[in-house]
């Protein structure tokens, strides 16, 4: 089950970002906005692979309800989704809310430059995944920036499931749950 | 920018940590969940969750949802990234070995061990191919000179069970580091109260839970808490891919959690050494009061430490908390609140095994049985009990004194319990 909004506990281990980089990459209203605000995803660098980290986020969020166009040049289609070569390459129609990236750090300013031109209103950097470059180009756009961070594991985090496998999510309230992120 | 994020303390924590209420009934105790199974939403949802493509609960074996709070909680405790609860703290060691281990690999461990770890480690583990080869953690040349290319895990108590050796983390944890060796600690006498192993750069804890952490003595089980900073990509056994899983790759697909999902998919689901729900919700009890309990615990054991190292019938006493005891000084620095509340001391007498067994025939409050860390103080006498069947000559050879007797101090008035062991050390 989910927590409230209003939580006050620090959340903040597993990253290598420092304290500065933390309070802004790794906010937690940051993080849940993105989450509930989002409809579709596009993951660059998703895998056709069911084995790889990145098809099993993928197939998590589609099971959580998140429409998630695959951009992977060298696939056609990844989970019942048509891949694209590159973000530009999304047809305009479909409206792209979330850049997750599964791809090293020296290719992700450019990915920020392209999430910036697609209007996207987040971008999100998987687990040890850090660049400031990008995050800089983002920013400049008003785009959210996450990085050094998993969204399947932040969203099993604030939906309570994360808890289920024994993982300590950090979070302490004394209130009532709520049944979403 | 985000506002400042509190760091809530160690007591909040205990009893808040895992426990959010939930959604339906708002439930501020933790429910005991006593259900084998969890029905799925649809077969995706099964089909994912048996892919561990989703988080959630299938089976009990594997997890359960009172189980997971306490997990949590003490994760959170021990400052790990996780846990994972078992049927008990000798289960919590094989699950852990069985995990990380192959057969023909080596496991580096003090020779200052609770003895049931010495057996499961020498003959249990001898039977799935591990060797186990045993130092005194009291020389860090020791240590090194045991390490192979086959080494894969050192390992160490704490407190070492019964002769109170203090581990000196920052000499361990530096050569471990050195040869990318994690350090596996077992906890259980000192608690994460008095002591956080992680904090001192040990990879992963150990509890036996049926100690201090249940802390009443009524209920078997044991914790493995990963620090989540281990660097497990040349590690075979985690690193590789999985036979078990459509070779699924843990440490990639995971990463700081991928030993535990590891320990908890594969080698808890195949052991079947899962801990009912029951005995975690009586667990989660005691760690709801640990702290205000082990002050307790130390105060005690720390006054009648200092009244026996000053009684006539008494040859020495070892414990940490006194000046003159050889690990004082790192019993100060990594247990600064006190090291623990077992320790051992020898009668003087003609007959020190015979004179042993009448003073614990003398005791009123101290009950005599196998077990440690119970709200009441316990004591055991190994000369007849344990190591009854050695001679004399045997148990001193097994670094035993013949008069040697275990206490495990309570929180019962301490007035009360100096009593008792003045007039049974009178008695013999």
């Amino acid at each position: 089950m989910g927590s409230r909004s209003s939580l006050a506990g620090d959340i903040g281990m597993n990253t290598v970002l420092n304290d500065e980089q933390r309070k802004k990459y790794l906010d937690p209203a940051t993080i849940r906005s993105a989450l509930q605000e989002t409809k579709t995803i596009a993951m660059v660098g998703l895998s056709p692979k069911s084995e790889r980290p990145s098809n099993f986020v993928a197939t998590y969020m589609q099971y959580e309800g998140y429409r998630v166009i695959p951009v992977n040049p060298r696939a056609t289609e990844i989970l019942g989704e048509k891949a694209y070569p590159d973000l530009l390459s999304i047809p305009d129609d479909i409206q792209i809310d979330m850049v997750n990236v599964f791809r090293r750090p020296a290719e992700c300013p450019a990915i920020a430059e392209q999430a910036v031109k697609i209007g996207a209103k987040s971008l999100w950097l998987q687990l040890r995944v850090v660049s400031p470059e990008a995050a800089e180009i983002a920013e400049a756009a008003d785009i959210a920036v996450i990085m050094d961070r998993c969204v399947k594991i932040e969203h099993g985090r604030y939906a309570g499931s994360l808890h289920w496998v024994g993982m300590n999510t950090e979070i302490i309230s004394a209130r009532k749950a709520k049944r979403h992120v | 920018m985000a506002q400042e994020k509190r760091k809530f303390g160690f007591d909040t924590r205990m009893l808040h940590a895992g426990h959010v209420p939930d959604a339906v009934t708002g439930a501020r105790s933790v429910p005991i969940y006593q259900t084998t199974s969890y029905v799925f939403n649809d077969p995706d949802h099964a089909a994912q969750l048996f892919e561990l493509k989703q988080y959630g609960n299938i089976y009990t074996r594997i997890n359960n949802p009172t189980t997971a709070v306490f997990e949590e909680r003490i994760a959170s405790l021990e400052n790990g990234t996780g846990a994972l609860a078992c049927a008990s703290g000798m289960s919590a060691q094989l699950i852990t070995m069985m995990t990380l281990l192959q057969p023909g690999d080596e496991i580096v461990a003090s020779s200052h061990l609770y003895g049931g770890t010495i057996t499961q480690f020498t003959h249990t583990f001898k039977k799935l191919g591990l060797t186990c080869h045993f130092v005194d953690p009291t020389h860090i040349d020791n240590w090194a000179a045991a390490i192979t290319p086959q080494t894969r895990a050192f390992y160490a108590e704490t407190i070492g069970n019964p002769k109170g050796t203090i581990l000196d983390f920052a000499a361990v944890t530096d050569l471990a580091n050195a040869h990318n060796i994690p350090l596996i600690v077992d906890n259980t006498f000192a608690t994460p109260y008095l002591c956080r192993p992680i904090d001192f750069g040990a990879t992963i804890t150990l509890h036996s839970a049926t100690k201090f952490i249940g802390g009443h003595g009524n209920s078997i089980g044991g914790v493995i808490i990963d620090s989540g900073q281990f660097d497990f990509s040349q590690f075979a056994t985690i690193a590789d891919p999985s036979p078990a899983y459509h070779n699924l790759k843990f440490y990639e697909t995971f990463g700081h959690y991928g030993f535990l999902m590891k320990a908890r998919t594969e080698t808890l689901r195949d052991t079947g050494s899962s801990i009912s729900p029951f005995n975690a919700f009586l667990l989660i009890q005691g760690l709801e009061t640990l702290s205000v309990r082990m002050d307790r615990h130390v105060a005690n054991a720390q006054k009648i430490a200092e009244f026996l190292d000053q009684h006539d019938n008494v040859a020495w006493v070892s414990y940490a908390g006194l000046p003159d005891n050889p690990h004082h000084d790192l019993a100060k620095k990594y247990l600064p609140k006190g090291p623990g509340a077992i320790f051992t001391f020898g009668i003087k007498a003609d007959n020190p095994r015979q004179a042993g067994k009448e003073f614990i025939e003398s005791l009123h409050l101290f009950s005599h049985l196998a077990n440690v860390g119970d709200a009441r103080s316990l004591v055991i006498h190994p000369g007849s009990t344990t190591h009854q069947q050695l001679s004399d000559a045997e148990l001193t050879a097994a670094g035993v004194d013949p008069g040697m007797i275990r206490l495990s101090i309570g929180m019962e008035t301490v007035e009360d319990l100096i009593w008792d062991l003045d007039q049974a050390l009178q008695a013999i």
